[in-house]
Order: C-alpha cells, then sequence, then structure tokens
C-alpha cells in the first residue's frame, strides 16, 4: 500500500489565521483542501512536507448574483458541475467542473484546488521509487529537464480544466494572505513556469471564485483525454463568446493543458471578434489558435497528436458555443467524417 | 440428470455460490488477512534495467528500529521457474538484474512505513551494463553481455521450426500469395487486485496464503527454494481479486515472506504496490508477425507460412510455450493444408512476459484474421465468405495433429450476422464493421511439467446429509467453485447451495493444475462427474436395497433419492458402506503429435468465438467510438449461462481495451507508466454494449458437454476492430493499440499515394533452425482410435 | 524518504460514524481512511488497487456521496456519516442492490464490488430510476477488469426497478 508520509495536520479556523501559519512555516507547510491532487503526489513523495494545513473552513456556498455569481473555494467540483445557476449562466464552467477526472473525486476535489493543481508531467507524476531509477528531474529533487534536457526551465503541463474556463470568462479569484485580502483575474493567477506556475504567494489562500459575464455570453468546454472518466485533459479548449445576433462581440479562448499554464489564445480573439460566426471564421479562428500551443512528449498519447488535437477543440468548443443553447457538452468520438 | 434426461441444475443462471460472501465484502483476500503479530515487508527493486550488482550494505537498514530482518539473494540463492526448462529466476538477485524493477532485498518491519524507508537505506553499488529494449535490439550481439546465460545467439531463448505437410507444393497449386506484417503490442492483466502473500512458520512447517491462480505451482517452487520437503509446505488460495494468467507462475514476493517468516518466527505479510504489480507483470507477450499464404481462385488455403517474434522480457517464465502457442492455434479454425511455422523468443531488459488470458494466441489471431481479409480484398471476394469456405470441420484432425472434437464456427457466424446485419450494413465513410473468428483451448492437454497423474482430483464426502467436495482448483473470479458445486450437485439431485466446497488448498485438496489455460470447468469438471457418479451409485444401492426394488429404477432429483429424502438416503448409505467418500479424477486425452513441441497446442477441446464490431471513426482526429459487439460463443455447454455470458463480456472487455488502449510501454529503459491513470483500462464510458450469444454444441468429452468461455471470446476483438476501422475509413492499422494517432498517420500516408497502412514495416532476419518436417497425421486416425476403445 | 521514519507521529482521537456505529480511535494524523478501515477497524470489505484515486476499489460512502478512502483522512470526515459495504445490508437481509448483484453474476472476482456497490447506492438515492447512460456517469470512475460492465448495469437497472 502506498501511504502518506508522516506531517503534523493544522486546522486554522479563517483564511488569515492559516495564511499566518504558512507564512510562518514557509515551503515545508502546504494547503489542503480536498486533497485529491496532494495526497497523491505525497504518496508518491513529489513534495517534502512537514505539515499540512487544512482548508476546512473555506466557503462551500454558491451566491447567485444576477449576473455574477460568487462560488466558494471549498465547493466541491460535484457541486459546481450540478448547481442550477452555474449550469444555466455559466454552463461551460459548470461543464468543465463536471468533466474533471470520475465522480468520486468530484466529490471531494474542490473549486480551489482545481485552480490551483500542481502542473503535470509523465517523468514527474511517478513515485519517488520510479523517479529514482529515472534520474531525478528539476522539478523535485534533480536538475535537469528530462522531457528537454537542454531546457533551463521546466515544462510540466498545466492540466486543470477549469482555469482556462475561469479565465475566458474573467473570472476574478479573492486571496487572502497573512496580511489582507485582494482579488485577483484569474488570468493573473498563472506564471509559465512548470515548477512556480501560480504568480500568487504560496501563504495567499483562493477563498472564493467570482464569475460574471454579460447575459449574451455563450461558454463551452472540449476536453480530449483517452478514456470517458479519470483522465486528466491532454488538450482542451474554453471558449466564451458574446454574440450580437451572429456578429461576435467579445470572445476568449483559453486552451488547458498544452503549456505550463492556462493558454489564452488572443490572436485567435482578436481575429474573431467583429466577425460573422460562420464555419470558414471558427476554422480559421482555431487554426490560430492552436499556432501558440506547444505540448511535449510528457503527457499520454504523442505531442504531434496533441497538438492537432488543439485546432479541433478550438473548434468544436466554438461551435458548440456558437450553434447550441450555451454551454452543452462537447463529445469529441464519433464525429462522422466530414 | 434424471433419466428422461432433463438437467435439475445444469444451464440454470444460478447465483454463483461465493456470490453473497463477495457482495457483502465479507469474502476474504489475501491482503485482508492480518494475523496477529505480523511483520510486513518491503522489496528493494532494481533502478536498471541491466547492472551487475558489485556489493549490498544492508547494515544502515538493519540499524532502523522496527526492523526485524533483512534478507538478499544470498539467503534466497536457489533458482526457480515455472517451466523445468528454464529455472532462471531468483526471490532476490545478488549478482545480476535484468529489468528495472527486479527484486534484491527484502526487509521484514513492525509496519509498511518502516519497512520501505529501511529498504530506501540499503546501498547497492552497481555496474551498468548497455540495455537491450527491443526485438531488433535483442537480435544482435549485445554491448555487455548477454541478459541470460542460456539460449542465443545472442538474446535469442528459443527458436522453433516446424513444417506440416508440403508446403512448397501449397505454394505452387496457389492461385495467389500474399504476405504480411503486423504487430501486437504487449499488454499487462492489471487485476483489480494487487499481488498479496503471508506467510507464517511453525513447528517446521511453512503455510502460505497468497492470491494465486496455481497453488499446486506455488508449492513446488517453494519446496525447491526453501529446501523443505512439499509435505512441510502448506498453500492456500485465498479469495481472488482477479488473475488472468497473471498470478499463474510462483513469484518472488511468495518465496520472500515464507524465508522471512522462518527467520522471524513470525508471520509475514507482503503486498505489491501497483507499480510493482507492473514489474510482477508475466502479461501478454509483444509479438511481431510475418505471414505468408497461398490461396486458389475460390480462396481456399493451399498453404501458410508463419512467423513470430516474441519481445519475452529479462526471463523464461511460460515463454517457450507461448513460443510455440504462436504458431499452434492458427490450424484449428482454418483448414490449412500444409503449414509451416518458425518461432522466436528474445530476452529484453523488461519484467517477463508469460500468459496472459489466450496465452501467445490473440497475437496470431489477430495477424491471421487480418490478413485473410487483405487476401479477400485481393479476389474480390468477401471476407465473411472466403473465411467461411476455409472454416474447419467438426471431428477432424489439423495437418498439425490437433484434434478438433466439436466445433461450432459456422452457428456462430451465422448468429452474429444475423443479429449485426453485417452482410447489409451501411457503407458510409467514417462508420465501419469488422468481423473475426477465433478458437481456444479447453485445458493443455499435457502438464508443464511432465509426470503421469492426472490433471485434477475432486474428492466428495456426504456425512448425514451434508456434502463437501475438495478440489485444487482456484477460484479466481471466473467460478470455477460454483461449475463445481453444481455439478456435484447435478449429480447428486441437489441445488449447488447444499454442496460445501473446499478449494485450493494442498493440505487438505486432492491436485488440481489451477486456474489458467481455461482448464477447470472441462478438467475439474469432469473429475467431479466421475466422484459425483460414484456417490450417486452408492446411495442408489442403498435406497434399492432398502426399497428392494431395481437401482435402475430410482430416481434422483429435487433432494430426493428415490422414496427418500437424501439426508435419509444418505443415512441408508453410511449404515450400507460405512464412511462415504468418493473420487474422481481427468487425464486429458494422449492426443499429442510425434514431434518436440507437440504439448503445445493439444486440448481435449477447443471453443469456437465468432464477433463483429461495429464503430465510428473519425477521419480528421482518428478518434474511434466502438458503438456495438455481437459475439457468439461455442461453449460446447453452458453449466451455467450466467457465469459464461459473464466470462464473454469479460474476454470482450479486455480484448477491446488491447485493441484501443493498454500498452505495456517504455521508455528509457524504465516501464512508461506503471499506474493505472496512465495505462489505460477502459471505464464504464468507453465500453459498449456487447450481445451475447451462446451456442451449444455438446462437446462429446466435456462434462455434459461443456468446453471453455474465459479466454477464447478475448481473440477476435482486437482484429474485429481494425477491420472495421478499415471498413470506416479505408485504412489498415496493422498493429494493437489502435491509437488515433496511428489512424491520423494511414490516412495521411494514403493521401500521398502511400501505402494505406499503419504498421511494422519489416519482419526481422533471424537465424532460425533447420525445419522439422512432420508428417501430417493419417486420415483416419481418430476413427481408429475411437474403434479401439 | 529516509528521515520521514525519523519524524515523530502526530496522533489524534478521533470519533468515527461507521455504518452507524461511533468508535473513538488513537490515530496518527497522516493515515488514510482506507488504512484505517482496513487496518484499524478490520473493516476489510473496503479494497484498494492504487492507493492514488485513479481506480475507485476503495470508495465509500461520505455523507451518502461516493468518495475515495485513499484520498481522505480520518480527522477530515469525524462527524460524518461513513458507509462502507459492511453497512450496506440490513443485518442478514441483502440490500437491493447487493442481491441484485448476486442473482445477475455482477461480482466476478469481486474485487471491485464494494465499492461499485456503494456508488450505484448513492446514484440510487438521488436518481431512483436512471437510465443505462446515467448509471454509466455514475459509475464511471470505478474500474472492474472482469465483468466488462454489461452484467453490473444489468444489475443496477435490476434493484432500481425492485426498489421503486
Ligand atoms: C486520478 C486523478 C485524476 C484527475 N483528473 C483531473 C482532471 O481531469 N482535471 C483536473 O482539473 N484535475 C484532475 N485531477 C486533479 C485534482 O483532483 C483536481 O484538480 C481537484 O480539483 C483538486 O482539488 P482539491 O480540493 O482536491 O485540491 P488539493 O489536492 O487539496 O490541493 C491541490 C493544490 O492546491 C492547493 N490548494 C488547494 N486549495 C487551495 C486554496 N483554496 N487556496 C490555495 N491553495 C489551495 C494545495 O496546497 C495543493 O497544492 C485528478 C486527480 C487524480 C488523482
Ligand atoms: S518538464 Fe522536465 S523538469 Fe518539468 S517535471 Fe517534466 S521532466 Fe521534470
Ligand atoms: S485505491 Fe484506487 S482509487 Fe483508491
Ligand atoms: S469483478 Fe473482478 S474487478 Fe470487477
Amino acid at each position: 500500500m502506498l501511504r502518506l508520509p508522516r506531517f503534523k495536520y493544522l486546522r486554522p479556523k479563517t483564511a488569515r489565521e492559516a495564511a499566518r501559519m504558512a507564512a510562518d512555516l514557509g515551503p515545508r507547510a502546504m494547503f489542503v483542501a480536498g486533497g485529491t491532487d496532494l495526497f497523491p503526489k505525497l504518496k508518491r513523495r513529489q513534495f517534502d512536507i512537514e505539515t499540512l494545513i487544512a482548508l476546512d473552513f473555506l466557503p462551500r456556498d454558491i451566491r447567485n448574483g444576477s449576473i455574477d455569481c460568487v462560488v466558494g473555494a471549498g465547493v466541491t467540483l460535484a457541486a459546481a458541475s450540478r448547481d442550477e445557476h452555474l449550469t444555466q449562466s455559466f454552463a461551460g464552467y459548470a461543464e468543465a467542473a463536471g468533466l474533471v477526472s470520475s465522480p468520486p473525486l468530484r466529490n471531494a476535489g474542490t473549486v480551489g484546488g482545481n485552480l490551483c493543481v500542481d502542473t503535470r508531467c509523465n517523468y514527474y507524476d511517478m513515485t519517488y521509487e520510479w523517479r529514482k531509477a529515472a534520474g531525478f528531474c528539476m522539478k523535485k529533487d534533480g536538475d535537469i529537464c528530462l522531457v528537454a534536457p537542454s531546457s533551463p526551465r521546466c515544462w510540466a503541463v498545466s492540466s486543470s480544466d477549469t482555469a482556462p474556463m475561469a479565465i475566458a470568462l474573467d473570472c476574478v479569484v479573492s486571496l487572502t494572505g497573512p496580511d489582507g485580502e485582494r482579488e485577483l483575474p484569474v488570468s493573473a493567477l498563472y506564471r509559465d513556469d512548470g515548477i512556480e506556475y501560480m504568480a500568487k504567494q504560496p501563504s495567499e489562500v483562493v477563498t472564493s471564485l467570482k464569475l460574471s459575464a454579460h447575459r449574451d455570453t455563450r461558454t463551452a468546454y472540449a476536453k480530449v483525454r483517452r478514456r470517458g472518466s479519470i483522465d486528466f485533459p491532454i488538450a482542451g479548449a474554453a471558449v466564451a463568446i458574446q454574440l450580437d445576433g451572429d456578429r461576435v462581440v467579445r470572445c476568449r479562448i483559453v486552451l488547458s493543458a498544452v503549456a505550463s499554464h492556462p493558454l489564452e489564445a488572443t490572436a485567435a480573439e482578436a481575429f474573431l471578434k467583429g466577425k460573422r460566426v460562420e464555419a470558414d471564421a471558427i476554422r480559421e479562428t482555431a487554426d490560430i489558435a492552436a499556432k501558440p500551443a506547444k505540448p511535449l512528449d510528457n503527457a499520454d498519447l504523442s505531442h504531434f497528436w496533441r497538438k492537432r488535437m488543439v485546432r479541433i477543440v478550438v473548434e468544436q468548443a466554438l461551435l458548440e458555443a456558437t450553434t447550441k443553447t450555451p454551454g452543452s457538452k462537447v463529445k469529441l468520438l464519433g464525429q462522422p467524417q466530414e | 440428470m434424471t433419466p428422461n434426461g432433463k438437467f435439475g441444475v445444469i444451464g440454470k443462471p444460478l447465483p454463483k455460490v461465493d456470490a453473497v460472501a463477495k457482495v457483502t465484502g465479507r469474502a476474504i483476500y489475501a491482503d485482508d488477512m492480518l494475523l496477529p503479530r505480523t511483520l510486513h515487508c518491503r522489496i528493494l527493486r532494481s533502478p536498471h534495467p541491466h547492472a551487475r550488482i558489485l556489493s549490498i550494505d544492508t547494515s544502515a537498514a538493519r540499524r532502523i528500529p522496527g526492523v526485524q530482518a533483512v534478507i538478499t539473494g544470498a539467503d534466497l540463492p536457489i533458482k526457480f521457474g515455472i517451466l523445468p526448462v528454464t529455472q532462471d529466476e531468483r526471490a532476490l538477485e545478488h549478482e545480476k538484474v535484468r529489468y528495472v524493477g527486479d527484486p534484491i532485498a527484502a526487509v521484514a518491519a513492525i509496519d509498511e512505513e518502516i519497512a520501505a524507508a529501511a529498504c530506501d537505506a540499503i546501498g547497492v553499488e552497481y555496474e551498468v551494463l548497455d540495455a537491450v529494449m527491443s526485438i531488433d535490439e535483442a537480435l544482435v550481439a549485445p554491448k555487455d553481455e548477454p541478459i541470460q546465460d542460456y539460449g542465443g545467439p545472442h538474446n535469442i531463448h528459443k527458436l522453433v521450426a516446424l513444417e506440416f505437410g508440403d508446403v512448397e507444393s501449397g505454394f505452387t497449386r496457389a492461385d495467389h500469395i500474399r504476405e504480411d506484417v503486423f504487430f501486437f503490442q504487449g499488454s499487462t492483466h492489471l487485476p483489480m487486485e494487487q499481488h498479496s502473500a503471508t506467510a507464517t512458520y511453525m513447528d517446521g512447517r511453512i503455510t502460505l496464503w497468497s492470491s494465486t491462480q496455481v497453488v499446486h505451482y506455488v508449492h513446488r517452487a517453494l519446496s525447491k527454494v526453501l529446501e523443505l520437503p512439499m509435505n512441510r509446505i502448506r498453500v492456500i488460495g485465498a479469495a481472488h481479486g482477479g488473475g488472468f494468467g497473471g498470478k499463474t507462475d510462483p513469484f518472488a514476493h511468495e518465496m520472500i515472506v515464507c524465508k522471512l517468516a522462518m527467520m522471524t518466527g513470525r508471520p509475514v505479510k507482503c503486498t505489491l504496490t501497483r507499480e510493482e504489480v507492473f514489474y510482477a507483470h508475466r502479461g501478454r507477450h509483444p509479438v511481431l508477425m510475418w505471414v505468408r499464404t497461398g490461396v486458389t481462385r475460390d480462396g481456399l488455403i493451399t498453404a501458410m507460412h508463419f512467423r513470430t517474434a516474441l519481445d519475452g522480457g529479462a526471463y523464461g517464465s511460460y515463454g517457450v510455450a507461448s513460443t510455440f502457442y504462436t504458431g499452434a492455434l492458427q490450424t484449428v479454425t482454418y483448414d490449412i493444408p500444409a503449414y509451416r511455422f518458425e518461432g522466436c523468443r528474445v530476452f529484453t531488459n523488461k519484467p517477463p512476459c508469460g500468459p496472459k488470458r489466450g496465452h501467445g494466441t490473440p497475437q496470431p489471431r489477430f495477424a491471421l484474421e487480418l490478413h485473410l481479409e487483405k487476401i479477400a480484398l485481393d479476389l474480390g471476394i468477401d471476407p465473411v465468405d472466403l473465411k467461411q469456405r476455409n472454416f474447419v470441420k467438426a471431428h477432424t484432425r489439423t495437418v498439425n495433429w490437433l484434434r478438433v472434437t466439436s466445433c461450432g464456427l459456422d452457428e456462430c457466424t451465422e448468429r452474429v450476422m444475423t443479429a449485426s446485419g453485417y452482410r447489409n450494413r451501411e457503407k458510409r465513410p467514417g462508420h465501419g464493421m469488422g468481423f473475426a473468428i477465433s478458437s481456444y483451448l479447453s485445458g493443455a492437454g499435457t502438464a508443464i511439467y511432465w509426470n503421469d497423474m492426472p490433471h485434477s482430483e475432486v474428492q466428495i464426502k456426504v456425512d448425514r446429509g451434508g456434502v463437501t467436495a475438495f478440489c485444487g482448483a482456484m477460484d479466481i473470479g471466473q467460478g470455477s467453485d460454483s461449475v463445481l458445486a453444481t455439478i456435484v450437485a447435478e449429480e447428486l439431485g441437489l441445488q449447488p447451495a447444499d454442496v460445501r466446497l473446499v478449494t485450493a488448498d494442498t493440505d487438505t485438496t486432492p491436485i488440481d493444475l489451477g486456474s489458467y489455460s481455461s482448464r477447470v470447468t472441462f478438467m475439474a469438471g469432469n473429475a467431479a462427474i466421475e466422484a459425483g457418479r460414484k456417490m450417486r451409485g452408492m446411495l442408489i444401492e442403498a435406497v434399492a436395497a432398502k426399497m428392494k426394488c431395481d437401482a435402475a429404477a430410482i430416481e434422483v432429483g429435487s433432494g430426493r433419492i428415490g422414496d427418500f429424502s437424501f439426508e435419509e438416503a444418505s443415512v441408508l448409505a453410511e449404515g450400507r458402506f460405512g464412511t462415504l467418500t468418493t473420487a474422481g479424477s481427468y487425464t486429458p486425452p494422449k492426443i499429442a503429435g510425434p514431434y518436440k513441441g507437440s504439448g503445445v497446442g493439444p486440448s481435449p477441446a477447443y471453443s469456437y468465438t465468432a464477433c463483429v464490431v461495429g464503430l465510428d471513426a473519425d477521419a480528421r482526429t482518428g478518434l474511434v467510438r466502438v458503438n456495438k459487439i455481437w459475439i457468439a460463443h461455442d461453449v460446447g455447454r453452458a453449466i451455467n449461462p450466467l457465469l459464461v455470458e459473464g466470462q464473454v463480456e469479460g474476454s470482450v472487455y479486455m480484448g477491446l481495451g488491447e485493441a484501443l488502449m493498454e500498452e505495456q510501454a517504455f521508455r528509457k529503459g524504465l516501464h512508461k507508466w506503471p499506474s493505472m491513470l496512465e495505462y489505460k483500462s477502459p471505464t464504464f464510458l468507453d465500453m459498449p454494449e456487447v450481445e451475447t450469444f451462446i451456442v451449444e454444441t455438446v462437446d462429446p468429452e466435456g462434462p455434459y458437454g461443456a468446453k471453455e468461455a474465459g479466454q477464447g471470446p478475448l481473440l477476435p476483438v482486437p482484429p474485429a476492430v481494425c477491420s472495421a476501422v478499415y471498413d470506416a475509413l479505408g485504412v489498415w492499422i496493422d498493429e494493437v493499440p489502435v491509437t488515433p494517432e496511428k489512424i491520423v498517420e494511414a490516412l495521411r500516408r494514403k493521401q500521398k499515394g502511400e501505402p494505406a497502412r499503419f504498421g511494422p514495416a519489416r519482419f526481422p532476419t533471424i537465424p532460425y533452425p533447420p525445419t522439422i518436417k512432420v508428417e501430417p497425421p493419417p486420415k483416419d486416425l481418430d476413427r481408429a482410435a475411437a474403434a479401439s476403445i | 524518504m529516509k528521515q520521514e521514519v525519523l519524524r515523530e507521529v502526530e496522533r489524534v482521537v478521533l470519533a468515527l460514524d461507521v455504518n452507524g456505529e461511533r468508535t473513538e480511535l488513537l490515530l496518527p494524523v497522516h493515515k488514510t481512511l482506507l488504512e484505517v478501515l482496513r487496518e484499524d477497524m478490520q473493516l476489510t470489505g473496503t479494497k484498494h488497487g492504487c492507493e492514488l484515486g485513479e481506480c475507485g476499489t476503495c470508495t465509500v460512502l461520505i455523507d451518502g456521496r461516493a468518495e475515495l478512502s485513499c484520498l481522505v483522512l480520518p480527522i477530515q470526515v469525524e462527524g460524518r456519516a461513513i458507509t462502507t459495504i459492511e453497512g450496506m445490508a440490513r443485518g442478514a437481509e441483502l440490500h437491493p442492490l447487493q442481491q441484485a448483484f448476486a442473482e445477475l453474476g455482477a461480482a466476478q472476482c469481486g474485487y471491485c464490488t464494494p465499492g461499485i456497490l456503494l456508488s450505484a447506492k448513492s446514484l440510487l438515492e438521488t436518481n431512483a430510476r436512471p437510465s443505462r447512460d446515467e448509471i454509466r456517469e455514475a459509475l464511471a470512475g470505478n474500474l472492474c477488469r472482469c465483468t466488462g460492465y454489461s452484467k453490473i448495469l444489468d444489475a443496477v437497472e435490476l434493484a432500481a426497478g425492485r426498489m421503486s
């Protein structure tokens, strides 16, 4: 049986208290919410920690305004995926939450945890013994990158399903640090680095996620993975699009699992803005969106194929968002040949 | 059976005898055992694919508080192996390691955490050797040294070359000859239960509980390695959490816990982690195949030449048998008048391959089915027609001496054709159907080690109305306990629930060679019938005497024997005969051909399967969605149709996993993804609806006519998937798994005007030995044998 | 890794509510619920296949919802209702799902069965007559290597029919 390392377990009552503990203890302490990302990694000894700081106090409610909605960071992915208001007004977000891993995992995994989920790499998400045999890499215990040995940086992949959607919706997170609170757009939460992938202070707690969108905004999330369940995304596209008739007023396209951070396809967004949603425009937008995606050989299936799939997920997410009711689920399998 | 030929319980969809234990969580699996004072064991494994061990320093590990014992290869130096010809494994290696995961040292400690830390504290010095990671590399001179010190040249383990009938003239007669190359990737069993074993040692006796498929082989290997007589060792099979062939070898951890129990005087338990299960492996061999077939204008096969190259991993395991299996069963489905087989197994620095569901036969089945499809296309004949024209007939001998008894190929084919609408399928791009057939053994006709003993024995004891059946067979979830109970119940006119079972315990049960090669229903079943009929005879005799009538007039059934309840009858019989015990045994007929290697392939009966796969395939993405699978299986007789359907559906599942996603892949000398997340096993959402048809041909030698169901139905799934992909997109994927990237690549090649396929380009040059020519059997061989009985 | 065992173990007294029985235990805080159920409470009906959240074998119910006991700490679920396979039957009477699984042969080796039964129980409590696809969705986190899932789907449908 794979077991957790020994640790101390602290249970602060408030976010402020938690942040202070984290600031005091430094890198040998980590927050734990649902634990669905953290515990497997601790069992594989991907972190050296002495203390876990529990985030049990995080709000678990979803507060609805007329056009916005505040989701407590402690809300489970299952609850978020089923919430009536979210499924109606922010369908793409609810879909993304509902496509994370598997049903029992979504009953524990949280909205906050999904935004902070560690970057992934199939040289890194391995047991201690495996990594020791392979030779440790710079993300943990070593000093080179096994995927790109000449690279000075780590290319581990941002694999959150909801973060791209949160960025596409221009969501804002509330952070509580040792000294106070602040709000940050989700787009500013990440850095393009496989190791230091979060731009917030390590001691800051994500307490809630605020979604807001114009009434006409339609959203969709398309995810590719090998199996119908359990698997992380190996390519994904989150789309939020605001239409005036069939003309695009605003458009956000954010990719998952193709870089060390959720990748904003800004050129594609600019291209589509003002255009009519027609098949040609969508196809061209998808081509442009796919360009900056540079998957490497550190996730499931070949990076060539994943690269090819980026165009397709963008296209499908755009099609879904623009042709159907807001945010119906994208099914990639079994598309008849064109 | 009642005198009017109607069955009491045979053929009824009754619940399994262990169903309640399993749905309530009360079945005790090996890892659920926790004896008082148990020590926990962890194993240190090699981080190198190939290296000499220069030194092992366990002193730091021994100093960790809570560590009770540390052992290395020096403590368990005797080699073992499942086949007598390849005794090449050690429980712990102290000279040389041959794959990442090879066991080196083991620790017993008061808990697992401490044992793991102690393993990490063991210092090992290595001299790293060049690793051989592919068939091609194994065929050339190694940079440093060969992996094993036997076999050869280079890293070749085994070479075989056999010819049956006159292949040359068969090809001369052919109107059309075709050659193809295929590759079948390796895969692992991935039982949900990780291997686990607990040993105790007391009073000079070892008792081992293990999640094994074959208590008998573990028993033998333990005796050898521990240097204890077999009568000092007891092996008990715990409730079993899935095997599929992966728990058929004796394993290092089983020997290690015994040794540690002997040293510490305390129970010792070892449960492998999921990653270690990937290293224990013994899974499907990756096999490269080349096949050349001659056919007449009408598609009748005139000759076939089949070559295989198996990537065996680092040790022998069942490999010699696996090699023969890749050439054995081609002839059992198609009438091949002249047949040549050349096989080769190589050693590589990977976990050893062995028997996985279908042992050595899914790979050649894949090649053969697709090869015939291509021949049919060449000739402009419908592939189903072409295959049907070549189907073997019941009660014949194949050119390589395999004896076919009952054969339901035609009926199976008709069933799936009708149900799927294959012949009238809608032809539209992106949508396809594929057809394939297969056959499998109902138990191997010869034992793994040479002996004259029965392959299965069953004892029955009746005492004051209670019936107990004893048999060494291990129920690995396939329901063999239920089959035994059903057969005994049938013979004694009872219900399966009336029969108590004692199974898989080397101290208390007579021998059975275990749950592999689909042998239990056939062999233990026949033994149970014999024991049951003897018991029935005694009961009838006692009742007839009491009723003062002829024994032939006594009816048995519904819990009654003649005018008496079963309980009364058993009291009568006990009074008349004393203790009521009977025994039955089964030895398969000696039907092997007169040549070396003929022991692999013969079976008292073969099951047959036909399958149609319907799918959508997307040309842009290469993604495939299987919509439905129709499968018809000739099981001879369904002793319990629920269990047969369950075996068929489970086989389809595993076949589909191998066809689409499962892959034992390596990168830089390491297993690429030894986890349940990255080694892809289909989920509920990846599994299509399966429509199962049971075909009953009532085999003359099977128990009530039964054959097998647990393996054969896996085989046609991968080729049927590939042929459906061709139907949908017009490209051949000549290797599994059929991943989307391969489809996309094949379509790209097609577009560029290159051959529309993805698969191996060539078959390597292999130094096969001179071919041994074997005369085909005389036409009337079995008729003569039948007459002489 | 080496230093780990030298670290002190933090122990906590927890009152766990498992299958309606409240038990107080002194536990190392880093032991997962899976380990505690199996090793400290002898509730070995809960199985494990990966201990990493990847297979669903260790599924238990927490306040009626399916969760992976290999990724839960007892301290996180103190005071909440934990249901394991041992708590499914009413005394000697099987739960309709257990009955249906037994009747239809939905358990072969039975190793995935406890987790799947609990996932199915949780489903039927929120959706009494699920469609076959809804059952697939709800059970998609539980792998089974033996059955090919067909008999499991049949059994859940049968039980749902009988229960409503
Ligand atoms: C088999 C498997 C499959 C998975 N598949 C997917 C998938 O398909 N898509 C996907 O997106 N994820 C997947 N995950 C990852 C993970 O389960 C989810 O991302 C989940 O949402 C994480 O939430 P959590 O509450 O469990 O986070 P935790 O594990 O508790 O924490 C994750 C990280 O975030 C930090 N953290 C958590 N909450 C906060 C907070 N409020 N403020 C600051 N820091 C915080 C923690 O310190 C930790 O570093 C998978 C995991 C497994 C084991
Ligand atoms: S990308 Fe390179 S450095 Fe980063 S985790 Fe993977 S191997 Fe390590
Ligand atoms: S044991 Fe596999 S998910 Fe918990
Ligand atoms: S019944 Fe064996 S794993 Fe499901």
